[in-house]
């Protein structure tokens, strides 16, 4: 189109009139405004510029433009703005983008613009796997991992019967499905399941069958709102007290914050970075929370680091040609000090340890955000889905 | 696991129990849409708002003054009927004239905009509260462990619900009510003021709303979407019970929960759509719902 | 404009306005067709695209609303569904677009019958809430049902070929694709308003006992009127599955059907270029607020006030009155 052309040459002009050599134009988009704000929002902005200055990215010769929209949960939303983004205003990477429809929707737009995208906040393992993309980095997590993580680990420390609470849509049943088959393989045993209605306010029906059940885990196969639900009415109920374990599948840091230690106590589960790992997370999450007024969720925290990776390959590189930059990105070992050393696999997958966490006892807990003591470091090599068997076509 | 047949006897009673629970929660957000239906005859879309409100007044006034439960439970309803009249006066009074869509439409603006000012606020990740200590921990009753929040919840609003049927059936006032909903003009005339008292009604009717609030707020995440849902399951309640009585509002409100907690023990798959069902049923054999006076 | 089918009345006179198209409205119609040709030489194609799918959407609505005299709550479950079918016929099926399109669109119709005859045996505000509570089994089905993908939705709709010798992948013609079926769908919307079964309609809202005594079968006609709009939103619903490659949850969820009310309320219900206008206003809105949060939320819900307690003929239908032109 004409307006594009004119676009792209005074762009052109522009960029000659500055002294930078490489402009980059970095998206972070996520939910604003709904039921993920708080685990990435304006939270992941932060993070992304965090990333920008301690790159320091001005003094190498790379302008960072940041800029940020909400897509609301809404794939259509969401594809609309970045198709705007690449096509008319110039943004080369796509950063966070919570919430699996929406993310796989960017998914396929970044390829077939041939543009980065990082992302950070969306759980399914598909974004490596069946829809794998060569210009896509998965850098936190995945449901793959969550369900590793929680099931096999649960399964070792004694947890042999299971009875799942499952969210009934695509993504709920997938989480059970993935984490029944770690239980079964690890030797443990599902001895019953019921689909909730999505999204539901009252579980305590479907708590009194999973306390009938007798299993010695309670599987939440949720997200969200489900999920802050069923702990709620599982305290109130008194099931952890009476004996049965909880295992959230997908839990955020922010929903057990919301929650508090008296319901949230006792609850097992997996995530990739907590604040108070080490100096490097603490100091990050300090000034973090300068900023926010909370402590950063695994999500934000993945921004970060994924923000700061791709500089690192832009300034390797020494331009921000797609294909160069992926190369670079997947070649270059990562290391920030938030997730230590890593690396980005040939299918997009970033690598590093993911921990199991359970929620401490209130009388444990000596602060607001002083939640968690870990049960155990799962190492990074077995953290993730082996590549072979993601299905990811372009790998060969 | 849970075959038709295979259910002790005890635990069905359990579930029964929760049903009824649930029950009352639609027994108390049906009965202040039809108490503000029967006046003003406009369809309260608000209401998901105003019960989301209770629940939030209920914890700010824990959070920052420091009053207990026990005193939301009077304070928290107040002040959302108190947000009920201002808006009465401001707005909905204004649209008497006009034809009822109207009304519907503007009670929907007024709910985005409350749900989206409690979002940009609060967030959406829901608030924690804790329950008072009386209503933490639940008794053994042989078939289940019923926790104290919850029967109190039936018990509360058993009896909010039976004052108001009592108030609205049975007492002068609630004759001058009934009265003004045939011919406000004629109640006008024997000296009654019927603005105001249409005013106070559309307040009484959105603070039973924010008493359900109160009920769910230590049960329930509270969030600025907590009664986005349910509001439409409410509406599809009123359609069955017809919003002609008061009574029958209320125990619709109740059956229809023990119904829904029946599926949830049967078909769990099916109970988010059972109430609809039922309303589509009872379209089809009676249009003007199952207490209603006419089509 | 009401007044008049008030005087006239029975169907004859009804017969003799449903005549030719004024003057003015071919005007209209003509400079919004080379406006929209010219559009995306200026704007980003996408946008008016969704723009036009938007106020077919809306126009659709407003058959219901504003000439029928009935408020659906639901309309989002005929927009969502012909949505779902239309990508799930073009990706799955592997049909041509313009065969996944009236897939979609049959489909709506279908669903707009069913829930249609059981809605219009109530009147006013319980038939909001009938359609609103249907569109929510619609909506739970959509989240359960294996074809739709649950909260993934249908992503990678393939656009294909137009007929099988057009490729949509050239923003430009699917470009004019789209113009095409929204300008076709608002004519055809044009022309059953000024027919003798919208002058039927319009009795019928006006003055209902009246229109049953003249000897009209009322339901029936309102059961027509809702599967047409019901379609139509269904037409709408399908072409932006192919705009935008994909079919989700948004298109059937409730706020969907809060903002096709929007739009109409805000551009003028009851007025023939209102809801265009509304739908234009709100999309650009939504477009440009969208790095605001819940603000647009709030913001929606501003207008919804506003226009209720001041605006109450919309945009167009104040245009109307200060040229005194039917609009």
């Amino acid at each position: 189109m004409k307006s594009r052309f004119v676009l792209a040459a005074l762009a052109g002009v522009l960029m000659s009139g500055t002294a930078y050599a490489t402009d980059v134009k970095i998206g972070v988009m996520n939910d604003r405004s709904g039921i993920y704000a708080d685990i990435g929002g304006e939270g992941s902005v932060i993070a992304a510029r965090l990333a920008v200055e301690d790159f320091d990215a001005a003094s190498k010769g790379i302008n960072v433009e940041i800029v940020s929209a909400d897509h609301q949960n809404k794939p259509d939303v969401g594809s609309n703005i970045a198709r705007q983004w690449y096509d008319t205003e110039g943004v080369d990477v796509i950063a966070d983008v919570p919430t699996s429809s929406v993310a796989l929707a960017i998914n396929e737009i970044t390829r077939e613009k041939n543009k980065i995208f990082l992302n950070s906040g969306a759980a399914t393992s598909d974004l490596t796997g069946a829809a794998c993309s060569p210009n896509t980095v998965h850098w936190t997590y995945d449901t793959w991992q969550l369900a590793h993580g929680t099931g096999s680990a649960m399964v070792e420390n004694g947890g042999k019967t299971w009875f799942f609470l499952t969210a009934d849509y695509a993504f709920g049943h997938a989480l059970e499905r993935d984490t029944s088959a770690v239980v079964k393989e690890a030797g443990g045993e599902v001895i019953g399941s019921v689909k909730t209605p999505f999204p539901g306010t009252d579980f305590s029906s479907f708590l009194l069958q999973a306390q009938a059940s007798g299993a010695q885990v309670i599987g939440l196969a949720n997200a969200g709102g489900d999920t802050v639900n069923s702990m709620k009415q599982a305290a109130e109920f008194g099931i952890t007290q009476a004996g049965q374990a909880i295992a959230g599948l997908l839990v955020f840091i922010n929903d057990v914050h919301s929650l508090g230690l008296d319901v949230a106590q006792g609850l097992v589960l997996t995530e990739s970075f907590y604040w108070d790992m080490n100096d490097g997370t603490r100091e990050w999450s300090a000034r973090f929370e300068e900023q926010t007024g909370n402590k950063p969720s695994m999500i934000q925290a993945g921004v970060y680091g994924a923000v700061l990776h791709y500089l690192k390959a832009v300034e390797a590189v020494g331009n921000k040609e797609t294909e160069a930059v992926m190369a670079k990105m997947k070649e270059m070992p990562t290391d920030d000090p938030l997730f230590g050393k890593g690396v980005v696999r040939q299918d997009g997958r970033k690598i590093h340890d993911s921990y199991l966490f359970r929620v401490k006892t209130p009388d444990k807990s000596e602060g607001e955000w002083d939640l968690y003591e870990t049960v155990a470091t799962i190492p990074a090599e077995k953290a993730f889905r082996p590549i072979e068997e993601g299905g990811c076509e372009f790998v060969k | 696991m849970f075959e038709l047949l295979g259910i002790p006897p005890q635990a069905l009673f359990g579930q029964l129990l929760l049903g009824l629970i649930n029950g009352s929660f639609y027994a108390i957000l049906s009965l202040g849409l039809a108490v503000i239906f029967g006046l003003l005859n406009i369809i309260n879309f608000t209401h998901g708002a105003q019960y989301m409100l209770g629940a939030f007044v209920t914890w700010m006034l824990l959070n920052y003054l420091g009053v207990n439960y026990w005193w939301s439970l009077l304070i928290a309803p107040v002040a959302v009927g108190i947000t009920g009249v201002i808006l009465e006066r401001l707005f909905i009074r204004r649209l008497y004239h006009l034809d009822h869509l109207y009304g519907l439409l503007l009670t929907f603006g007024l709910a985005l905009i409350t749900t989206g000012i409690f979002k940009q606020i609060f967030g959406v990740s829901g608030l924690p509260y804790q329950a008072p200590p009386l209503l933490s921990g639940g008794h053994n009753l042989g078939f289940m462990y019923l926790p104290n929040s919850r029967a109190w919840v039936i018990i509360a609003s058993a009896v909010v619900c039976l004052a108001t049927w009592f108030v609205i059936e049975k007492t002068k006032l609630g004759a001058y009510l009934r009265a003004a909903t045939e011919n406000p003009t004629l109640v006008g005339a024997f000296g009654v003021n019927v603005p105001l008292m249409i005013t106070l009604t559309y307040g009484f009717g959105v603070a039973l709303a924010g008493f359900a609030g109160v009920l769910a707020a230590p049960i329930y995440a509270i969030n600025p979407v907590m009664g986005e849902n349910l509001i439409i399951v409410v509406f599809a309640v009123v359609v069955i019970g017809g919003m002609g009585s008061i009574l029958g509002s209320i125990v619709t409100g109740f059956g229809l929960g023990l119904i829904e907690g029946l599926t949830r023990v049967f078909y769990p798959e099916g109970s988010a759509v059972v109430i609809f069902v039922i309303m589509a049923l009872v379209l089809l054999v009676k249009p003007a719902g199952l207490f209603g006076r006419t089509a | 404009m009401t007044a008049t089918t008030e005087a006239t009345g029975g169907p004859v006179v009804a017969q003799q306005t449903a005549g030719g198209m004024p003057v003015h409205h071919i005007a209209i119609f003509a400079g919004l067709l080379a406006l929209l040709i010219a559009a995306p030489f200026f704007f980003y194609p996408i946008f008016i695209m969704k723009i036009l799918c938007f106020a077919l959407f809306a126009c659709a609505f407003n058959l219901l609303l504003g000439y029928g005299g009935l408020l659906s709550f639901g309309h989002a479950a005929y927009f969502g569904m012909a949505s779902y079918v239309c990508a799930h016929a073009a990706k799955v099926w592997g049909l041509t677009p313009e065969l996944a399109i009236i897939c979609g669109t049959l489909v709506a119709g279908v669903l707009g019958f069913l829930i249609g005859s059981l809605a219009i045996r109530r009147q006013g505000i319980y038939f909001a809430m009938i359609t609103l509570a249907f569109a929510q089994m619609v909506y739970f089905f959509s989240l359960q049902a294996e074809f739709t993908g649950g909260e993934d939705g249908i992503q990678a709709v393939p656009r294909g070929h137009l007929f099988g010798l057009i490729d949509l992948r050239s923003q430009e013609s699917l470009y004019f694709l789209v113009l095409a079926i929204a300008f076709a769908g608002i004519l055809l919307i044009y022309r059953i308003i000024h027919s003798p079964f919208g002058q039927v309609l319009k009795a019928i809202r006006e003055n209902e006992p009246r229109a049953i005594s003249l000897g009209y079968r009322v339901n029936r006609y309102k059961l027509a009127v809702f599967v047409l709009s019901a379609t139509l939103a269904g037409l709408a619903g399908a072409t932006k599955a192919i705009v935008f490659q994909l079919a989700s949850l948004t298109d059937v969820y409730w706020t969907m059907s809060g903002e096709v009310v929007l739009m109409t309320l805000l551009g003028g219900m009851g007025t023939v270029f209102g809801p265009i206008v509304g739908a234009a206003v709100i999309v650009t809105m939504q477009n440009y607020l969208a790095t605001f949060g819940a603000w647009v939320t709030i913001i929606q819900g501003l207008i919804f006030v506003v226009s209720v307690m001041l605006f109450r003929e919309g945009i167009v239908g104040v245009i109307s009155k200060w040229t005194r032109k039917p609009l």
